[in-house]
């Protein structure tokens, strides 16, 4: 029982890390994960793609409880293989077509076929985000003051 | 009775269509792109999307060429927008302690873990025109050095090791974050509707509210325990998986502001907290939203109401731009009718007026006859 | 993998069932309540129906993803919050369910349900007669039951209902429910793709014989 749970529990973790930084992908980056794809899959829409709202909420003092911050928008859209498998996309921003490709791919990782491909291309993703981080938190790093204290000799 | 109701309708279609040759201006010039916008006036955009309550950039930018530039035309456009919109649901709150850091200082600790890291800011500069950016000129690319690998401890936490600071907000249990979008404000309020407000609140008028503590109208003795600013993860609960899903990063500034309490019967003396929270890089906003947040908490700390700051139904009804706007500007609409009112109303009175002090010089000119 | 299928079969029928062409239908309903609601006691169809799963009907469901959003709390009877439909209703409406009767927005219960008392819901307040209970009941036809009359805004002289399916004590609910304007909550009464709207304004009275 156990190792189903964790078995599953795996499976989701690893679901939510795609589709996390499918969230982060460029348009380019999924259009060209799709291109790869061999054989196209048939696909139905479920729900969407749509762009809507989502209410983002802070922490009053930083850790305390929940309060209200203000929205962002949010493109969401949901499909489903010929095969069954019903794949969800959302991200930040008006891109419909990024959302739409997103759940294609969250489908497409459900099916051993393609999800070594849809692996590659996150993996790529994260790559490319990686650096991105690194460079701004060094040239952040260059902004950091060292202090030093001037040393008055007594005599 | 309604008369010259009619009668505007071209001369409104020609109006927009010179709004629209004056939006555009000289021809010659190239029209400016919304990435422009985005990239070179992106403190611009990111105030819009502050005030407009709704994080997106390029439509901020949109709003902001739609608008010419004026911002709180185009925090209105943006707001309009908004309500066109269905809702998904509510963000996991974020977690600024796990923040990628784009600037953090503090004025309170020099050597506090992580270090101070000044960012891209205008501290420090010599606050004179520059002429280099009248041309094209090529911008050196920033110097980059090894990340110092460790947590960016938040300053709160190195006070709360010693008691000496209370803690974060709690609200009561099972407290469901009130929305002002949804729900009709109610005074007196609790403090996570007083922070939405205070977060898509005019900066110029927390800007005031701020100062005037600080000038002695609810002095609160602060220091900038820390200002971050940076992105976060931006998290929603999807049902039919089971777990929460990142929808991407956002940019936000988050000021702690610390002030001396000097205690109440029911407390001893401490540190207690204002806190600021923005969209986007608004280190002034942040700043001076933990100000007058901390003002508005003059009830929970027993002290006396005497300021404008620490009046939370002034504070809150007069801070959205948006409803001020539209109140103040509404009056240069006709009010022909109102105004004839008010015009028969006036010369009643001053002919009533004029009949009494001729009535008065009579009677003084019979009584000096007499 | 037997799991896996079972899991997919269920997920497919939440995920199933919704508005094809969701502004054009939605409008359509929303068009028939606001009229309906403009009509009392007028029998109107939705022109448009849902196919949520059993035991919620088209039009309920049709109802339901046309006013339900996830700043409606959802009130759900026994058998329906049993069923797939709880999990139906968060994928395509978005909106929260709720077993706290009073913090209810809509309250949907299928044809043959329970129905609770009215007053366990929201009523509103003197200040905010609006943030009141709709509710949705599903009943067998609303047409060849005991018949009422019906008077008040929105009709001229008097209509007359039948609905079939309504518990007993329906008119003793009602006039309770009248007795507290503006407070109160309104009813929809849905037979397949068929309503007819009782506003809390509308007095209904035994039709004699």
């Amino acid at each position: 029982m156990d190792a189903i749970r964790e078995k599953r529990d795996a499976s989701a973790d690893q679901r939510k890390r795609t589709m996390g930084l499918l969230a982060r992908a460029t348009a380019a980056e999924l259009q060209a994960g799709w291109q790869a794809v061999e054989p196209k899959p048939e696909v139905h829409p479920v729900r969407g793609p749509e762009t809507g709202l989502i209410m983002v909420r802070g922490r009053v003092g930083g850790g305390g409880d929940a309060f209200n911050l203000g929205e962002a928008t949010v493109s969401r859209a949901a499909v489903r293989l010929a095969s069954g498998e019903v794949g969800h996309g959302q991200l930040l921003g008006n891109d419909r077509e990024k959302a739409r490709l997103a759940a294609i791919f969250d489908a497409l990782q459900q099916r051993p076929e393609h999800r070594q491909t849809v692996l590659r291309m996150v993996e790529a993703i994260e790559g490319r985000i990686e650096v991105e981080d690194r460079l701004q938190a060094e040239q952040t790093a260059a902004t950091r003051v060292d202090f030093f204290t001037m040393v008055r000799g007594d005599n | 009775m309604y008369v010259a109701v009619k009668g505007g309708e071209a001369a409104i279609a020609n109006a927009h269509q010179l709004l629209a040759d004056r939006r555009r201006g000289d021809r010659s010039l190239p029209a400016i792109s919304i990435d422009q916008i985005v990239a070179q006036l992106g403190l611009a955009v990111d105030r819009v999307m502050a005030e407009a309550s709704l994080y997106d950039r390029e439509l901020a930018a949109l709003a902001v060429r739609q608008a010419r530039g004026d911002m709180i035309e185009a925090i209105f456009i943006l707001r309009a927008y908004r309500t066109t919109l269905p809702r998904f649901g509510m963000s996991v709150p974020v977690d600024t302690a796990a923040m990628k850091i784009e600037r953090r200082v503090s004025a309170t600790y020099k050597d506090l873990p992580g270090g101070q890291l000044l960012g891209p800011t205008f501290d420090y500069t010599h606050r004179l025109l520059d002429p280099s950016l009248l041309t094209d000129e090529p911008v050196a690319e920033p110097l980059r050095r090894p990340v110092d690998e460790g947590s960016m401890m938040r300053v709160s936490d190195i006070l709360s090791g010693e008691g000496l600071i209370e803690g974060d907000g709690q609200m009561p249990q099972d407290h469901v974050p009130g929305d002002l979008t949804r729900e009709p404000l109610e005074f007196p309020l609790n403090r996570d509707l007083r922070l939405q407000a205070l977060a898509r609140g005019d900066e110029g008028f927390l800007l005031a509210l701020a100062y005037s503590t600080q000038r002695g109208y609810a002095r609160t003795h602060p220091f900038v325990g820390e200002v971050r600013i940076g992105t976060v993860e931006v998290e929603m609960d999807i049902p039919e998986l089971g777990f929460a899903v990142s929808l991407g990063r956002i940019q936000v500034t988050e000021c702690q502001m610390v002030n001396q309490f000097q205690g109440s019967t029911k407390t001893p003396p401490q540190f207690t907290r204002g806190y600021g929270l923005v969209f986007g890089q608004s280190e002034r906003k942040a700043m001076a939203m933990s100000l007058v947040d901390r003002a508005l908490r003059a009830k929970e700390f027993g002290e006396d109401i005497v300021a404008p700051a620490q009046d939370e139904e002034f504070v809150i009804s007069h801070s959205d731009n948006v409803q001020a706007t539209g109140f103040v500007e509404h009056l240069k609409l006709p009010h022909y009718v109102d105004f004839q009112a008010e015009l028969d109303l006036v010369r009643r009175m001053r002919a009533e007026y004029e009949t009494r002090a001729e009535a008065e010089k009579t009677g003084t000119m019979r009584e000096a006859a007499e | 993998m037997a799991i896996q299928s079972e899991q997919q079969r269920a997920a497919t029928g939440i995920y199933a069932g919704a508005f094809a062409d969701p502004v054009f239908q939605s409008q359509s309903v929303f068009k028939a309540l606001m009229d309906a609601m403009a009509r009392p006691g007028t029998i109107l169809s939705l022109g448009a129906a849902a196919a949520p799963p059993a035991p919620l009907g088209a039009g309920a469901g049709a109802i339901a993803l046309t006013l339900c959003d996830d700043g409606t709390p959802v009130w759900l009877s026994a058998a329906l919050a049993a069923s797939t439909v709880p999990a139906w209703l968060s994928f395509h409406t978005g909106a929260p369910l709720t077993d706290v009767r009073p913090e209810a927005r809509f309250v949907f219960v299928e044809a043959g349900g329970l129905v609770p008392g009215f007053d366990q819901f929201a009523l509103g307040t003197q200040e905010y007669p609006d943030r009141s209970a709709t509710l949705v009941l599903e009943i067998a036809a609303l047409q060849g039951g005991l018949a009422f009359t019906a008077t008040g805004p929105g009709i001229r002289d008097e209509v007359t209902i039948a609905p079939v399916g309504l518990p007993d004590i329906f008119l003793t609910l009602w006039d309770e429910n009248r007795a507290i304007f503006p407070r109160g909550v309104d009813l929809i009464l849905v037979a397949g793709t068929d309503i007819v709207c009782l506003p809390r304004t509308t007095k209904l009275r035994r039709r004699e014989v």
